[in-house]
């Protein structure tokens, strides 16, 4: 999660440089949510659609920086090759699907990962998870996508980061449930809430979600509350989001509690953060430099084909069908 | 022994599930049932864990082919009607159609659509919608009219790399028999010539087909002949066929049931004024359904759609012109 900070704030300055191809997406303040589901998950096993303030959770899963910063900024070499931007990069054959800006739509894209790894026989000890917020869970395809995970029994774990506002939408212009884990009862799947700012009840509570999930319990649901501690994107200020909320209790850093925690608890030292600090600077700023010096996308090499088929097809030998 | 259009479907779709494990089948009350116009009947019981039912969850279901697919499986989507595929519409344009483009990694899925309208069936069992998503890249948009390509052109889009749109038209499932499914097996992507003629071609596809080959026979009466081209696919369009057709004629008539505005007949009335306008000695024509949702009182959902006795009289339009 704090790589993810450190790449996230670099992103931002270099937006505001002007250096970035399109938008910039930050998921500041979520990043003791999705760090602790990339973390609970099994690259190469289990697949990760993550959505847009999942840095945190991507790099956890193992994608590496470069295929942040190369498509950000708009390198050929990136997984997108240019086609695609920013949060919407994937490596769909590694477990990670590339979304798409429709909300709710990746519900049952993993769900069908799933589904194939159950029909080819491979699905025992797999997992499949989703994050999306609490704009995307008033959508019909988070609830077809669920319903549907549902009644195949899947082993899939969607995390709703309730980051209490929906680009500048408030929860009470969202739903008019109580708590939005209410709904899990509704669709039969396991349900668990969580404050997304503590990084040790979100360890506990996240990976106890895919536990169950992986130990066969079907789908689990978490929903994390917490705040977005930056707008929408980079052009927005959120300037809508009342101060008493800034200042409330999920208006918290959950990288200041997690270090907190961490030394308290005696799992690092403020010496080690320090270091691992410099580390990850480094690291981003190598990735940066990297695919700064790249060569951005050729427009007259580029092949201009939507399809993998290469019409048109050779005629093939007549075949004679054998009808009963 | 005579073979109808819906039994070569149901025949693809059991060579589809014996010959290739990847294969499997989702959809509404398509397992037990069989499916609302039986193209899957005794699918579930020979093939057992393959054929599934689903929620009514449009969405859904094209979603979780599109999973599938990514994880090398050859996933088939019944959709009841071809209309419920507007609430699926987002996953097919926008997540199986781009995906190919944006990762590299194609999504083989092929969307069976009952199209097209039949008396009684009223504004939401009759649509055709080949023309909306032909609209968009990354689709093959396939119309077969006849049994024979029913069949075969299930099992190749089957084996497409790319999502395909399979635009099966209702009216012939039980109307249309031949002697048996063995045909000439051109490939996707290429039109056929149905009837040869040299006053005039009318290019058609699905079941305007068949309404098209009547109206020839009619003005065959009167001395007139008329070259009637099947599509096959709208996408990819075979434009080839077709100027070389309108080269031996002259005219040219495009029939679509779709609605009329855009579309696949202005498609091809666009390409061939664009590519083949000196070939042409009269006006290029359009004839589609009207600009209104289909009705449903037979009475008027004859008169919604393009008939022999309205080809016919476009057709005498265009060949006194």
């Amino acid at each position: 999660m704090l790589r993810a900070r450190i790449l996230e704030n670099k992103l931002s300055s270099l937006y505001k440089a002007g250096k970035i191809v399109g938008g910039v997406y930050l998921g500041r303040g979520q990043e003791a949510v999705s760090a602790t589901l990339g973390t609970a998950l099994i690259q190469g096993t289990d697949f990760f659609a993550p959505l847009i303030r999942d840095q945190a959770g991507r790099t956890a899963f193992g994608e590496p920086l470069l295929d942040c910063t190369r498509t950000y900024l708009g390198s050929v070499q990136g997984p997108m090759r240019g086609r695609d931007g920013n949060i919407h990069r994937g490596r769909p054959k590694e477990g990670m699907p590339a979304m798409i800006s429709h909300l709710g739509s990746q519900v049952s894209v993993v769900a069908g990962m799933l589904f194939a790894k159950r029909l080819q026989g491979t699905l025992e000890g797999r997992v499949g998870a989703t994050c999306i917020g609490d704009g995307a869970s008033s959508t019909g395809a988070f609830h077809e996508g669920l319903n549907l995970a549902a009644v195949e029994k899947l082993p899939l774990v969607v995390v709703i980061g309730n980051n209490q506002f929906a680009y500048s939408t408030p929860n009470d212009r969202q739903f008019a449930c109580a708590d939005l884990v209410e709904k899990a009862r509704g669709y039969g799947i396991g349900g668990m809430a969580v404050d997304g700012t503590d990084l040790l009840a979100c360890a506990s509570v996240i990976t106890e979600a895919v536990r169950r999930a992986r130990a066969g319990q079907g789908p689990q649901m978490v929903v994390a509350r917490l705040l977005r501690l930056s707008g929408h994107g980079e052009h927005d200020d959120a300037f809508y989001v009342p101060g008493e909320v800034k200042q409330g209790h999920y208006g918290r850093d959950c990288i200041e509690v997690a270090m907190r925690q961490l030394v308290e608890n005696g799992i690092a030292t403020v010496e080690e953060i320090l270091t691992w600090q410099e580390q990850f600077a480094d690291e981003v700023q190598r990735a940066v430099a990297q695919a700064q010096q790249e060569a951005a996308p050729d427009p007259y090499h580029e092949n201009w084909t939507a399809l993998a088929t290469r019409f048109p097809l050779a005629t093939p030998t007549p075949t004679q069908a054998v009808f009963p | 022994m005579s073979v109808t259009y819906i039994d070569a479907i149901r025949e693809a779709l059991e060579t589809l599930l014996r010959e290739d494990p990847r294969v499997f089948l989702y959809g509404q009350d398509i397992a037990t049932f069989g499916g609302a116009f039986k193209a899957t009947k005794g699918l579930a019981e020979m093939f057992p864990n393959r054929v599934f039912d689903c929620p009514i969850s449009e969405d859904a279901m094209i979603g979780l082919a599109v999973g599938a697919a990514i994880e090398g499986m050859r996933p088939i989507v019944e959709m009841q009607f071809a209309d419920f595929s507007s609430v699926a519409f987002n996953q097919i344009v926008n997540q199986a159609a781009t995906h190919f483009y944006r990762t590299g990694v194609p999504i083989p899925i092929t969307v069976r659509l009952p199209s097209g309208g039949t008396p009684g069936s009223g504004p939401f069992h009759s649509q055709s919608m080949e023309g909306i998503y032909a609209q968009y890249p990354g689709i093959v948009v396939l119309t077969p009219a006849s049994v024979s390509d029913a069949y075969h052109m299930l099992i190749d889009a089957v084996t497409l790399d790319d999502p395909v749109i399979f635009c099966e038209h209702k009216f012939l499932y039980r109307w249309l028999k031949a002697k048996s499914i063995n045909g000439d097996h051109l490939p996707i992507g290429q039109a056929r010539i149905v009837r040869p003629g040299k006053h005039a071609t009318v290019v058609a596809y699905s079941a305007m087909v068949h309404e098209a080959v009547r109206a020839a026979d009619r003005l065959q009466q009167d001395g007139w002949e008329i070259e009637v081209v099947d599509l096959r696919s709208v996408k990819p369009l075979d434009i080839d066929t077709v100027l070389a057709s309108v080269a031996r004629t002259g005219r040219l008539l495009a029939v679509g049931e779709a609605f009329p505005w855009g579309g696949v007949t202005a498609e091809v009335v666009s390409r061939v004024t664009e590519e083949g306008f000196h070939l042409l000695d009269a006006p290029p024509q359009r004839l589609n359904a009207r600009d209104t949702p289909v009705p449903y009182h037979p009475k008027l959902w004859a008169a919604h759609r393009p008939t022999p006795e309205s080809i016919c009289q476009a057709l005498r339009k265009l060949l006194t012109f």
